[in-house]
C-alpha cells in the first residue's frame, strides 16, 4: 500500500518553517486518514518555497494593495495549500479537521471568499492564468509596479484550451509582472512533445526548468524573471519519486 | 445602439480611472482613439473571449470597475464559464455589453445569432440586465451599470423603437386601457410593434428597458388576470419571473419571444421579426388568439 510511503514522503517534505509550526503533522491534519494521490503531494515542495522565500505576503497583508499574489490554478491541490496557509497563520489550524465537511471553510477546492490568503477560487482547470493575466493588468493600470503574480499550474492543466489565450497574450504584450508555475508530474494524457516550456518561450516568456523538490533550484528559477517579460517556471516531479 | 455606448464608454474611460474596457478584437477599431489615451486600461487581448473574461475578472480583483464587450454569442454563450466563474465565483462584478442581439445578423446565419443570452445570464445570481429600446437609453443606462458595483449586462441591438423612453426599469405605462385590461409588458425594441398590433384592443402596454430584476411590484399594480409578455430574446425568458410574481392570484400569461427552433434562413433582421411572429401582425394574432379564448 502507498500509505506508509506517502506518509514518509510528508515527513521528508517536513523541514520546518522558520520557527513556525512544521508542515508535516498540518499535512496529516489535512489528510485525515485518507489516500492521497502523488499529485497532491506534487505540490508541496514548491509551496513552501513559494511561501518561505519568495511571495510577499502576510496574514497581516492578504488585503494590502502592494501584497504578491498567489493563484493556486490547480484547485485540487489544497491539501499542502491548506497546510502551509496554516504554518505561516492565515487559518487557523482547527480549519485542517473535517475539510469538506458540512460546517467547514475547506473544499476539496479552494474558495476565495471563505479563506483568508487565497486570492482565487479554484477547482475547474484553466481559469487562473486568465485571472492572473488580469490581475497582473490591472495592478499596472494603478501604478502597483512592485507586487508579482504568481500562478500556480499543472501539466495536465495545460490541456484547456484557455490557458493558451493567456499564455499568447501575456506573451505578446510583454506582460513583465506575471510568473506561471506549472508542477509538471507528466499527468497530461498526450504529454507535451518538445516540452511544455516551448508554449511558452514561443510566445516570448523567459522560463526555468528545475527539479520540483530541489528548494535551492525553485527559489533561483522563481526569483529568474528579467523584468520586462512574464516568466515560467517548470517544476518537474519525476515519476514515483 | 454601439455609436453611443463607444462614446459613453469612452467618455467614463477618461472620467473615472477605475473603469477599464476589455475587447476581443470586435469593435476595437472604434475604440482606438481611447485605447491610444488609456493604453493600460483600453485591453484588446484578440480573439479569445475566455481569456476576455478572466482578464475582466483580474482586473475586478484588483478594484478595476471592467467593461467587456463583444458580440453576444461570444461574450455570454462561449464564455459562459468564465461569468459563472472568474466573475461571481470570485465576487468580482463587470459590466457585459454585447452587440449583435438576437438576429440583428441574420445573414451572418446560426452563428452569429445569440436569443438565448438573457436566459443564460438568468441562471446566474445578482445580475441586472438592460435591454435598451433606443439607442438615447444607452448612455444613461451605461453609466448607472458601471458606477453600481453589481454585474450587468446591456444588451445592444440593431433594431430600436421610434422614441426613447428613460427610467431605471420599473414598468411604464405607455398606452392604459382602463380596469379589466390585459397588461402587455413590452421588453426593449419590441415596444413599437406592440403598440401598433394592439392599437384598438383591450390592452394596457407598459414598458421595460430592464428584465433583470424585473419590476414585479410594478407588475402586481398593473395586472388584472391576463399578462401578454413580449420579448426580443428566447421566449418565454422572463416568464417565470413574472409567474412567480402573481403565484398568489389567479392569471393567464401569454410570452412571446425568439422560438428556439433554427430556422435556417438568412435575410434581414426585420425578415426574422416576421418569422417569429414579432412584428405587428404576428403579435397582433397570437394576442387575438390569447385574448378570445372562448372561440377555441
Amino acid at each position: 500500500m502507498t500509505t506508509l510511503a506517502t506518509t514518509t514522503r510528508v515527513t521528508d517534505a517536513a523541514a520546518p518553517l522558520d520557527g513556525r509550526q512544521p508542515i508535516a503533522p498540518l499535512l496529516e491534519r489535512v489528510r485525515a486518514g485518507r489516500q492521497f494521490s502523488p499529485n497532491v503531494l506534487s505540490t508541496v515542495d514548491v509551496l513552501q518555497v513559494l511561501y518561505d522565500r519568495v511571495l510577499r505576503i502576510t496574514p497581516a497583508t492578504v488585503d494590502d494593495p502592494d501584497r504578491d499574489r498567489f493563484l493556486l490554478s490547480k484547485g485540487h491541490a489544497v491539501a499542502g495549500y491548506y497546510a502551509l496557509l496554516a504554518a505561516k497563520g492565515f487559518i487557523p489550524p482547527d480549519w485542517l479537521d473535517d475539510q469538506g465537511g458540512p460546517a467547514n471553510r475547506l473544499g476539496d477546492h479552494p474558495d476565495r471568499t471563505l479563506i483568508p490568503g487565497v486570492e482565487i477560487g479554484s477547482g475547474s482547470l484553466g481559469h487562473g492564468l486568465g485571472l492572473g493575466v488580469g490581475t497582473a493588468l490591472g495592478l499596472r493600470a494603478q501604478g502597483l509596479l512592485d507586487p508579482r503574480v504568481y500562478v500556480l499550474l499543472g501539466d495536465a492543466e495545460l490541456d484547456e484550451g484557455s490557458n493558451h489565450e493567456a499564455i499568447a497574450y501575456a506573451g505578446a504584450v510583454g506582460l513583465a509582472n506575471l510568473t506561471a508555475i506549472v508542477v509538471d508530474n507528466f499527468s497530461a494524457t498526450h504529454g507535451w512533445p518538445g516540452g511544455l516550456a516551448t508554449r511558452f518561450t514561443a510566445n516570448g516568456w523567459t522560463a526555468a526548468t528545475v527539479d520540483g523538490r530541489d528548494h535551492d533550484a525553485l527559489h533561483t528559477a522563481l526569483t529568474g524573471h528579467h523584468g520586462h517579460r512574464p516568466h515560467l517556471v517548470v517544476a518537474v516531479i519525476e515519476e514515483g519519486k | 445602439m454601439r455609436d453611443r455606448f463607444v462614446e459613453t464608454t469612452t467618455a467614463l474611460l477618461a472620467e473615472d480611472p477605475r473603469t477599464a474596457l476589455v475587447l476581443a478584437d470586435i469593435s476595437a477599431a472604434a475604440f482606438a482613439p481611447a485605447a491610444r489615451r488609456h493604453p493600460d486600461r483600453v485591453l484588446n487581448v484578440g480573439i479569445r473571449e475566455q481569456l476576455m473574461l478572466g482578464v475582466a475578472g483580474g482586473l475586478a480583483l484588483t478594484g478595476l470597475r471592467p467593461i467587456v464587450h463583444s458580440y453576444a454569442p461570444f461574450l455570454v454563450e462561449r464564455a459562459y464559464e468564465q461569468i459563472k466563474l472568474d466573475l461571481d465565483h470570485q465576487d468580482a462584478s463587470a459590466v457585459l455589453v454585447s452587440v449583435g442581439a438576437s438576429y440583428d445578423r441574420a445573414a451572418a446565419g446560426r452563428t452569429h445569432l445569440s436569443p438565448a443570452d438573457v436566459s443564460l445570464i438568468d441562471t446566474l445570481h445578482g445580475w441586472t440586465v438592460h435591454v435598451p429600446g433606443h439607442p438615447d437609453e444607452v448612455p444613461a443606462l451605461l453609466r448607472a451599470a458601471v458606477a453600481a458595483e453589481e454585474s450587468a449586462y446591456l444588451r445592444l441591438s440593431t433594431l430600436s423603437n421610434a422614441r426613447p423612453h428613460g427610467g431605471d426599469g420599473a414598468l411604464v405605462v405607455v398606452r392604459d386601457a382602463g380596469p379589466g385590461a390585459a397588461l402587455l409588458v413590452a421588453v426593449g425594441p419590441t415596444l413599437d410593434a406592440a403598440l401598433a398590433a394592439t392599437s384598438d384592443l383591450p390592452v394596457t402596454v407598459a414598458y421595460t428597458h430592464r428584465p433583470r430584476p424585473f419590476d414585479t411590484a410594478g407588475l402586481r399594480a398593473l395586472v388584472d388576470s391576463e399578462v401578454i409578455l413580449v420579448e426580443p430574446c428566447l421566449v418565454g425568458t422572463s416568464a417565470r419571473v413574472v409567474s412567480a410574481a402573481l403565484s398568489d392570484r389567479p392569471h393567464r400569461l401569454l410570452a412571446l419571444g425568439v422560438a428556439r427552433e433554427e430556422l435556417r434562413r438568412y435575410g434581414s433582421a426585420e425578415d426574422h421579426t416576421r418569422w417569429h411572429g414579432l412584428d405587428a401582425s404576428g403579435l397582433r394574432r397570437s394576442i387575438t388568439g390569447f385574448l378570445s379564448p372562448a372561440l377555441v
